[in-house]
């Protein structure tokens, strides 16, 4: 194979500026949305006392799995030593920090006191694990900064390997320290669970490769510089892997969960009754999300071709937001059971289920995290050179005879 | 060789200056050492008390609301006419046994826990439990993220979600921040009941005792002792300070 | 020599530039900028030492809070409301202003020095007991 040159993002100057410029509005849009939420106070959205993380949490929750799941395919390349991949490891940092500092923007944005981040900065209590997630999260991007660092600089290319192997293992962590955000949660019988944390480590491998094969389809493919089919291939097959990871993930929690009698009522919501929650769990989480792209990733692999790898990831995209969705809302939908065995109700929405409806602000926000991830991306890619010139079978293929 | 005429005066100048500055610099802290040894004889609270509440339930009955209507007004809850979103610290619950149908009416608010899941989970440390046994919200410290409120067993919490002016005095509470039942700790601290348990044996039925857990010879260890009291989910093992009889 | 007359020129014109920035600074010349403010009298008796506590009141307040939040200290003399009684304005209805108004006492400077204040989004800025001029109720 020959040797990887690595070159800026090339479009003409109209086209990039025109698409950073709706990246910028979206931003725009985005912090426009925080500041009505937190000048006009929370009252204005569809969180309330009852579901009191909402659809900015989702976003958040899903770009921050993404990020750490989007750095896997540079770690593929670096410590499992896959020739395949070394070309893309640049982009996988970039996209890394980028969908981190995303998903970060909206959850510091939708605090009720966003103001005081120093404080939040400062004072630690170290039996939360929000409070070890601060480490976690800003050291990831230390972490990512000095991987990149050994990939794009080539006295620190000895390096590499270290940094690869360093960056691999915080980012497990990163992610267990994210379903466990869910997992520490003793008071919710949707949530209370250790398998959370391996679950959120097959969501993020899942999540962060789609988000990858969709970037290299528009900057490659959509650019005129084709990929290798065996590269859209291996990804394809990877993404069936990690989709597959996630269902029996999800496929453990549940059966567990309704083996105990103690669930019964949780499980039945979730499973049967829970309305909006129940259909995305089945059609959005499990068919969009899993099974769908499960049978046109598993097929022959000649028709593994990029559209079909494409539309399979945004199928897992889609999914993917349904199921955090389902987790973080259906979580709280299902009241807390304070007597077991007795009916409740009462002034503040004991025993019953909690509807929730997302307002125009939350999405907003939400949608600003991500378009703060594709602003970052653009500029970085245009200024540095993190894209590989040319992704055909000569770069990436080790069983090509040139 | 002439020595410079102005070195000394320099040396002098450079001398005072260092001097000076260290003692701007020091001063500020040994003026608060001594504002702070001054206060050193003040009562503070010690784990040797632990607050706790008894709530009779067959007392209680399901049109009696003088804990809730007593604690809004002490606070200063002004309500928005928003159900979701207006706080409540105190609320009544209406029970239905599934099986009997024999039904019960309670007051539930945070429950004070020994092992306080919002206390562990608070990132900031502002959600702490002091050290006679009240769980407390910070509010100078609380970044308003709600994880605490995910946490809470007893839905306890609520989160200020508007602009808030005409607070009381002895219980600031602001948008961005979350609270809940204090116990009515400006209260306790000099002596007082909260108010709950006053318009309970004022207004209402009579159904509550506060007191300290830890005095043997107090209302609420005698009545625990004679009739026993019950922790709502006792089985999370978070040994709360209201206790209930009669559920 | 040229050069010389140069560099000494221009140095001329950076200490006038900081003499100018520097002279400008005094309130007593600034008339069409921000008033330096006249700080209300309190209306009870001198507790403390104006000049002092104009530097040291925020460590104070936040020592002190820390303290009774934590450890339940209360001091009957370190109370909010000990400072708002005191540091009442009285509005044109003869009772304290709270803080929305420009004439509190906190606004006054906090306003001229534009360092927002946090305090009374939470706390009630106006005393519950009032007292008159000459610190009787």
């Amino acid at each position: 194979m020959k040797p990887i040159t690595y070159t800026r993002l090339q479009m003409p100057s109209a086209t990039y500026f025109s698409r950073l410029a709706v990246a910028l509005g979206v931003v725009a849009v985005g912090l426009g949305s925080a500041w009505y939420m937190e000048h006009n106070g929370h009252w204005v959205t569809g969180m309330d006392n009852q579901t009191v993380w909402g659809m900015p949490h989702v976003f958040a929750v899903f770009l921050i799995v993404a990020a750490s799941g989007a750095l896997n395919i540079a770690s593929i390349g670096t410590v499992f030593g896959r020739t395949t991949y070394k070309p893309l490891g640049r982009m996988s940092g970039l996209l890394a920090i980028a969908l981190l500092i995303g998903g970060l923007s909206v959850l510091m944005l939708d605090l009720g006191r966003p103001d005081r981040l120093i404080v939040a900065m400062t004072h630690y209590n170290f039996s939360s694990i929000f409070a070890w997630n601060i480490f976690l999260y800003t050291g990831f991007m230390a972490v990512s900064g000095l991987y990149l660092w050994t990939m794009m600089d080539r006295p620190m290319n000895r390096f590499n390997k270290a940094a690869g192997l360093l960056a691999f293992v915080w980012r497990l962590g990163l992610t267990t320290g994210t379903g466990l955000i869910f997992g520490f949660l003793i008071a919710r019988e949707a949530f209370d669970a250790a398998v959370l944390a391996p679950l959120f480590i097959a969501m993020s491998f899942a999540f962060g490769l789609a988000i990858f094969v969709l970037v290299l389809a528009v900057l490659y493919d959509g650019a005129g510089r084709p990929m290798a089919g065996y590269l859209v291939r291996r990804m394809g097959r990877l993404l069936a892997i990690f989709v597959a990871a996630v269902q029996y993930f999800v496929l453990v929690q549940h059966l567990t969960s309704l083996y105990a009698a103690e669930h019964a009522g949780v499980e039945r919501f979730i499973l049967i009754e829970g309305g909006a929650i129940t259909a995305l769990f089945w059609i959005g989480q499990v068919i969009v999300g899993g099974l769908i792209p499960l049978i046109m990733l598993l097929g022959n692999k000649d028709n593994l071709t990029l559209p079909r790898v494409g539309t399979a990831a945004v199928l897992v995209i889609v999914g993917g937001l349904a199921q955090v969705y389902v987790i973080i809302i259906g979580g709280q939908a299902y009241p807390l059971e304070l007597f077991p065995g007795m009916t409740e109700t009462s002034t503040f929405f004991d025993g019953v289920m909690h509807t929730y409806s997302p307002s125009i602000a939350e999405i907003g926000l939400g949608l600003g995290g991500c378009a703060i991830a594709a602003t970052i991306t653009m500029i970085a890619m245009r200024m540095l050179d993190f894209l590989p010139a040319d992704l055909s079978d000569k770069t990436v293929n080790p069983h090509h005879k040139s | 060789m002439t020595e410079c005429p102005t070195s000394s005066s320099r040396r002098q100048f450079l001398n005072a200056a260092s001097v000076l500055g260290a003692g701007m610099v020091i001063a500020p802290g040994v003026t608060l050492h001594g504002i702070s040894e001054a206060k050193a004889g003040l009562p503070r609270v010690s784990s040797k008390v632990r607050w706790g509440l008894l709530v009779d339930a067959n007392k209680c009955t399901a049109e009696c609301t003088a804990c809730v209507s007593a604690c809004k007004i002490e606070h200063g809850l002004e309500g928005h006419g928003r159900v979701k979103t207006d706080a409540q610290w105190i609320r009544k619950v209406e029970l239905r046994d599934r099986g009997s149908g024999r039904t019960q009416s309670l007051p539930v608010m945070c429950q004070h826990c020994d092992e306080p899941p919002c206390v562990d989970v608070c990132p900031t440390g502002a959600s702490f439990k002091r050290a006679d046994g009240i769980v407390l919200v910070d509010k100078h410290t609380c970044i308003g993220c709600r994880y605490c409120m995910m946490a809470c067993p007893y839905k306890a919490r609520s989160f200020v979600h508007e602009v808030t002016t005409g607070q009381k005095s002895h219980s600031p509470r602001g948008k961005g921040t979350v609270e809940s039942c204090t116990f009515c700790v400006h209260r306790v601290d000099v002596g007082r009941q909260p108010a709950c348990v006053e318009a309970c044996h004022k207004d209402g039925k009579g159904a509550m005792t506060f007191g300290d857990l830890k005095d043997p010879n107090s209302d609420i260890s005698k009545k625990l002792v004679a009739h026993g009291g019950v922790r709502i989910r006792g089985d999370l093992g978070l040994d709360p300070g209201v206790r209930y009889q009669g559920v | 020599m040229i050069r010389r007359l140069s560099l000494r020129l221009s140095l001329m014109a950076l200490l006038a530039l900081l003499g100018a920035l520097m002279v400008s600074g005094n309130p007593a010349s600034a008339e069409s900028r921000v008033p330096f403010p006249r700080i209300p009298k309190a209306l009870g008796a001198t507790v403390h030492d104006g000049v002092a506590i104009r530097s040291e009141h925020m460590k104070r307040l936040f020592h002190q809070r820390d303290e009774t939040m934590r450890q339940g200290i209360r001091p009957k003399d370190e109370r909010l409301q000990g400072c708002l009684s005191c540091h009442a304005v009285k509005g044109e209805d003869g009772h304290a202003v709270n803080y929305e108004d420009p004439k509190h006492f906190c606004r006054v400077c906090h306003d001229y020095a534009a360092v927002k204040i946090d305090c009374f989004e939470c706390h009630a800025s106006t005393p519950d007991v009032e007292i008159s001029a000459g610190g009787t109720q």
